[in-house]
Parts: C-alpha cells; structure tokens; sequence
C-alpha cells in the first residue's frame, strides 16, 4: 500500500534467495560432480575441506526459497511442488546423500570410497533435478483452479532434460573456479585443464536453452525477438558474449580469482534471462505474482524480519567465509 | 475415490517416517548444542582441561547428528508443499511467515557459525569460538521455538479469517498467533524432552565407560553432569508434561479421551486406566486394569468431577484410539523411569558411590536410548492424538493432500525408506562408534582429516589435559 508493492518486493527476496544459492550451492555441487576426477587422497580431501565450513550455510538458501515461496506466495508453492514432485523428491535425497557424506567419509576411512561416490550421485541427482525443475517451470504447468492438474510424468521433456544437462555442466564449471581459487598445486592445475572445457560446454547450452525458450510460447517469442524489445533483451546474450571472452582470458593468463566471479556472471546473466521470461508471473502464462501472494499482513510481518535479518545474515555468512579465506592448505589447515 | 484414499494414506505413511527420523536428530543436538556450550563456558571459566576434552568428544558426534538433522530437515521443508499442497495453500498465509521466521532467525544462524564451531578455534580464538558455539547452541532453541510456534497453531488455531478463496489468513494480529494456546506448554514441554534426551544419551556413554574403567574422569564427568540433569528436569518434566496435558484437555478434549481410552463418559468420576487393549469397534477397553476416579482427580482435581469420553464426539472426528492410549503410556512410563533413574542417582551421589555402583551404571546404560523413544511417543500421542484433522476441527487430514496419483507417492516412499534406511543407519552405527571410544584425556582427532587436526583441538587444553578430574561435584 502507500504505492509500495510488497508482492513485488517479495518476489525480489525470492528472486534473490534464490540467486545466491545459485552462487553458493552452485559451487559446492560442482565439486561433488567433479569429485570422482580427483585424485583419492590429499586431492580430495582438500577439494572437500575447501567447502566443509560453509556447505550448509550456502543449502540453507534453498530452504529461505522454499520457505519463502510458501509464506508470500502460498499458491505458487501448492502448485508448483507437486508438479514438480519426480524432481524435487529426487533433489532432496540426493542433497541427503551428499551432506552426509561430508562428515561420514572421515567417520569410516575403510568405506570412504563408498561416501565419497554418494557424495558425487547425490551432487549429480541434486543439480540435474534443479536444472529439470527450472526447465518444467519455464516451459509451463497445468493449472486447473487452484491445483496443479498434470500427471506426474508432465515435467519430462527435452527442453526440461536439456536444462538440467546445462545445470550440471554450470555448476561444474563454478565448482572448478572454486577450486582454482582456493587451491594450489596440482588439483589447481587439473581444474585450470577443466574449466576451459566445461566454459565452452556452457556456453553451448546456454545458447541451445536460449534458442529454445522463445519456442516455448508465444509469450517468450514476442518477449524477446520483437521490435522494440529486442533493442533491450539482445544486451543479455551481448553481456554473456562479453563476459565470456574476459572469462576465457582470465584463465588463460592464470588468474586464480577472477574465473570464479566472471563464472558467477555468466549464471547472473543466465537468471535475468529467467526473468525476462517469467516477469511478471510465478508460473508463467498461468498465475501471476499477485494472483499466488498472500495477504498484506502476512508480507507485512515476514519483511519486517527478512528485513532485519537478511543483512545480519549476510554479516556473518560473510564473516565465516573471511576466517576461512586463503588456500586450502596453507594458514594451518593441514 | 478408493485410489485417493491410497494416495493420502501413503502420503501420510511419508510424512509420519520422514517427520519421525529427522525429529529423533534435533531432539539430540537442541540438547548437545547447549551441553558443549555448557562444557565449552566451564573450560573458559575454569581451564580445566577435563571440559576441553568433553568438548571435543561430544562435538564430533554433535556434527554427525546435526548433518543429519540438516538433510533430512530440508525434506521436510518441502514435503509440506510436495505431499500437502492444498494444506500449503490453505494454512501457508498463517504458517508460512512462522517457518520463514524460523528460517532467517534460526537455520542461517546455526548453519553460519557451525562452521566455525567445527573447524575454526584456531582461527578465531577460544572466546570468539565460544561466541559460536553459543550462537549454534541459541539457533536450535530458536528453531524449535518456531517450528513448535507452527505445530501448535495448527493444533489450537486462534487469530484467523478465511478469506474468499478458502485460504486462512492473519486476522488478530501475530503476537496472538505466535503465542496460541497451546504453544508455552508444547515449547516448554519438548525442549525439556530434548534436554532429557541428551542426558540420557550422555549418561549411558558415561555408564558404559565407567563400567569399563570408574576412574577415567571424562566418563566421571559425564556421568555426573547427566545424572544431575535427570534428577533436575525430569520432575520438572512429569510437572510440565501434566499442565501440558491440562492444556490438551481445555483444547482438544477428543485427544485426552484417547489417550485416556475413555469411549465412554463418565457423569460421576472416570476411572485412570492403567492398562488395556483398546477395542474402537465394541468402544470399550478390553481387559482394563483402572484406579476408580482417579482420571477426575488428575485432570478435573476432583474425584466426583464428570468427564465426558468418545461418545460424545462424531465417529468422523475420532481419532485413532489405540496408537494414542499406548504411545501416551509408552512416554508417560519412561518418564517415571527417568525419573526413578534421577532419584536413584541423588541417593548414590549422597553415599558418595555415583561412580561405583554398576548396577546403577548399568541401569543408566539401559535407559540410553529412552529419550528418543519418550520424544516420538509424545510426537505421536500429540499427532495422532489430533487426527482427522490437520488444522484441528477446522481442515481435514483427508482434505488437505496434493493431488498426486498414488504410485507417484509410493514410488517416493519407497526411495526415502531406502535411503533413510542406509543414510541414517549408517550415521547411527558411527555415532556409536564415535561413543565407544574411551574419553582419553587428548581426544585423538581422525588421522587424515586435515581441517579437524588444525580446527577443533582447543589448543591450550592439550597440554593440561589430565590428572584433575576425580573429586566428585
């Protein structure tokens, strides 16, 4: 009220919940993907001690996504969950195979092996199933009041498979920079070999998804190919062309931060893709955001603490990462 | 029709294995969380090395439970809207800022500093450390506090509307929502059951080791601050447990009269049933063994006071009888031998024999693992105890489920016993590992963990470690 809309604000810190868990699940599910590439032993064991502090402040985004979803915009969370419920319980077992790992590989040195593999299958399962549910997202559900009324094979298409192939390949590739940053010697050395191959890889699927969204619907067709939109929607994929050579360069010349944070605005520009697409619904060509919002007093109450928090939130997230800055490996960690 | 009952039933078989593994984690860590945090003070306070090492002993099962009470606390996040959709929608506009709460107040906040807990004392010093672990310690109060916020809304819903479209909304201000009926007595009640739990999980460690050598001073200090615990909280337990359940009879009369097995009312003085087989279809108890009047007396202090039973609730509103007469007995007959445990401590430690009489250490070594089981038989007196409804009176269990076709569930039901099954059996054969080890007076750290031979050994404490314990508290 008072011209302030809170819908749209609280699609904002949705929106943002879940980019910066993208930025920061990303990597970590990256490392598992990689993981069965690095050498058993100290490899290993620094690629998981890199992210051993943090994991479970970074999954903890997910769950402000989803819990968010359900407070502001319940509607949206009723439909969308069981829509998606092939993917999303998958996501969530892989993400119980994987966190567990973290603590158990060194628990039972005799079965490390065996964690070590379920932390690499929950990663894989985890990401794909994210990159499916993105994909079934955009490419639409079937709303019959208020109600998801598919089947529960509706998600599977080759557009959903295509974007969770793309997923797995992104967060390879922030996984790898995280690794080129917070390492040295020849695990950085074998993740400088990856990262120039997986960049290529996802700027391939980039395109292919990119190509193919306007196809979806007629929606996203106009959106983004008609005159005079296109003057403004063409500086998306200019940006993603731009970032991408000064990505490749950064690595070329061995910088050890840069990759990672040029890798981050790739998937930035991928997600203002999104919601190019999306803007302004919840689920596209179906419910808008204020159709799926709950009431004011409900929005009212919880930006008062996301309000609050968030910042503090990001103090301390900030904070832990500053203690464990540097190589993995140097400053007392072995 | 019969293809939808599938799907629910199903779904809730889900909900009810997933809901109860993962509540048997947080019951732990809320308890271990404020013990190190305990043990941790007292070593700042006293530089004992005895605490350093209990610390340590404690924190590396602490980061076993907590991570499986993270992954299987994520899947319960969106099990609300993958199985209960229409409850999401309905309860989401009342609910969902609660859990929202819970997020940003309590899951960041433990997440953010855990990693600092487990691998950063090194870095940031013994008082920042502790500010972390006090900070992990605080999150998981503060999750219970919310999700336990929640859970008692939906069992004593007040301060709602329903608006046009059939969605409950915030209607009398959120203080009123947040502090509903039921929720001092079910926040107090289950975090003094997750203290319990934690006592007594400490005491049998503490018990076994004892029996194996009653000199080591980590057993002799564990023990000790367990026992003390149990003597503590489990009469303030029994206290709270009966106002608690004074609360449910003002509330939700329906679910005292199942635990009560009461089907039928009683005009002058109901009788306490001790025990017997509830037989829902005849509506009496089979071969009961009851104390006349005695169920006035505890719930109306009166032994002539009238109670209404079952009969006078409608058959549709009933919930299960049998599962919630014996789960309450089950919960209620473990805190009576909690309590009797406590007792039989206070009487040895007077005799100055705590730590030298085995059939006691035995004996606490038994009780071990009646915690959890006193935390789900509640959780499922109180669950089931509310059936059919899921906001109670107001939103059926039956009308609240996603519409999913019922192999879909199945289909995930049976992935999640599969995985929970090898995931967290796995994790509980190592806690148990990790609990067999003697405390030493250094705790070793795994060989090749590098973050944790740098990260959690308090450094001041290796070199004091020993030779200090031994005089009784």
């Amino acid at each position: 009220m008072n011209g302030i809309d809170l819908t749209v604000i609280w699609a904002g810190i949705i929106a943002f919940a879940v980019v910066v868990y993208v930025i920061m699940d990303g990597f970590d599910l990256g490392i598992g993907i990689l993981f069965p590439n690095f050498k058993v032993g100290p490899d290993r064991d620094m690629a998981m001690n890199s992210i051993a502090p943090v994991w479970d402040g970074n999954e903890t985004w997910l769950v402000l996504g989803g819990g968010g979803l359900l407070a502001a915009f319940p509607l949206a969370y009723a439909i969308i969950l069981p829509a998606l419920y092939a993917p999303l319980i998958a996501m969530l077992l892989g993400l119980v195979l994987r966190g567990v790992a973290f603590e158990f590989r060194w628990r039972d040195p005799s079965h490390r092996a065996r964690w070590d593999l379920a932390f690499t299958v929950g990663s894989v399962i985890a990401t794909f199933a994210q990159g499916i549910t993105l994909g079934a997202l955009l490419q639409g559900i079937t709303v019959e009041g208020r109600a998801y009324a598919g089947g529960w094979w509706e998600w599977l298409t080759p557009f959903s498979l295509l974007t969770g192939f793309a997923l797995l390949v992104g967060y390879a590739l922030l996984g790898c920079c995280w690794l080129i940053w917070k390492t040295e010697g020849p695990l950085q050395r074998q993740c400088y070999s990856y990262a120039g191959r997986l960049g290529i890889l996802l700027l391939v699927a980039i395109g292919i998804v990119s190509i193919a969204t306007p196809f979806l619907e007629a929606e996203y067709y106009t959106r983004w190919l008609a005159y005079p939109g296109v003057l403004a929607t063409a500086q998306i994929p200019l940006a993603t062309l731009i970032l991408s050579v000064l990505f490749f360069r950064s690595l070329s010349k061995k910088q050890e931060a840069t990759p990672f944070f040029y890798a981050l605005g790739l998937f930035g520009l991928s997600l203002v893709g999104l919601a190019v697409s999306m803007w302004p619904d919840v689920i596209p060509g179906r419910v808008t955001i204020w159709e799926a919002a709950a009431p004011y007093e409900s929005q009212l109450f919880m930006l008062v603490g996301a309000a609050i928090m968030v910042p503090i939130i990001l103090a301390y997230t900030a904070w832990s990462y500053w203690v464990f800055r540097g190589k993995v490996g140097s400053d007392g960690y072995h | 029709m019969m293809e939808n009952d599938l799907a629910i039933n199903l779904a809730r078989i889900q909900f009810a294995f997933t809901v109860s593994f993962h509540f048997l984690f947080p019951a732990f860590t809320i308890g271990i969380a404020s013990y190190l945090a305990v043990l941790e003070g007292l070593w700042l306070k006293t530089d004992k090395g005895v605490y350093a090492n209990l610390y340590r002993y404690w924190l590396k099962i602490f980061a076993v439970v907590f991570a499986m009470g993270v992954v299987s606390g994520i899947v319960m996040s969106y099990q609300f809207g993958t199985n209960w959709s229409v409850f999401s929608d309905k309860a989401g506009p009342v609910i969902g800022p609660l859990m929202a709460y819970e997020v940003l107040t309590a899951f960041f906040l433990e997440a953010g500093f855990l990693g600092v807990m487990l691998f950063g004392i090194n870095k940031v010093g013994r008082k920042l450390h502790f500010v972390a672990t006090l900070a992990v310690a605080v999150g998981t109060f503060i999750s219970a506090f919310w999700i336990l916020s929640v859970n008692s809304w939906m069992q004593t819903p007040v301060g709602y509307a329903i608006n046009d479209v059939g969605q409950f909304v915030p209607a009398a201000g959120w203080w009123d929502i947040v502090w509903n009926p039921s929720f001092p007595y079910r926040l107090v009640h289950t975090v003094l059951a997750a203290y319990l739990t934690t006592a007594f999980a400490v005491g049998a460690v503490g018990a076994w080791h004892l029996l194996k050598d009653r000199t080591n001073p980590g057993a002799r200090k564990m023990f000790s601050m367990a026992m003390w615990m149990a003597a503590l909280v489990a009469p303030a337990q029994i206290f709270m447990g009966d106002l608690h359940g004074l609360n449910t009879l003002e509330h939700q009369p329906a679910k005292v009269m199942a635990m009560e097995g009461h089907y039928q009312s009683h005009p002058d003085g109901a009788p306490l049933i001790l025990f017997g087989i509830p037989n829902s279809k005849e509506k009496r108890v089979d071969y009961a063994i009851e104390i006349p009047k005695a169920s006035s007396l505890i719930l109306k202090h009166d032994l002539n006071a009238p109670l209404a039973g079952l009969d006078t609730i409608p058959d549709r509103d009933e919930p299960p009888v049998g599962i919630v007469f014996w789960s309450f007995r089950i919960m209620v007959g473990l805190g009576f031998a909690m309590l009797g445990l406590g007792l039989w401590s206070l009487f040895a430690r007077t005799r100055r024999k705590l730590y030298d009489w085995p059939w006691l250490h035995r004996a606490a070594l038994v009780m071990g693992p009646s915690g959890f089981i006193a935390v789900l038989a509640g959780w499922v007196t109180t669950e089931v105890g509310r059936q059919p409804f899921t906001v109670y009176g107001l939103l059926r269990t039956s009308e609240s489920a996603a519409p999913l076709d019922a192999p879909a569930v199945a289909a995930s039901l049976l992935a999640f016993v599969l995985v929970y099954f090898v995931v967290f059996g796995a994790g509980i054969v190592y806690l148990f590992k990790l609990a067999a080890k003697t405390p030493e007076a250094h705790e070793p750290t795994p060989e090749d963990a590098p973050i944790r031979s740098a990260g959690i050994t308090p450094a001041a404490a290796v070199l004091e470690g020993d030779h200090e314990e031994g005089a009784a508290p």
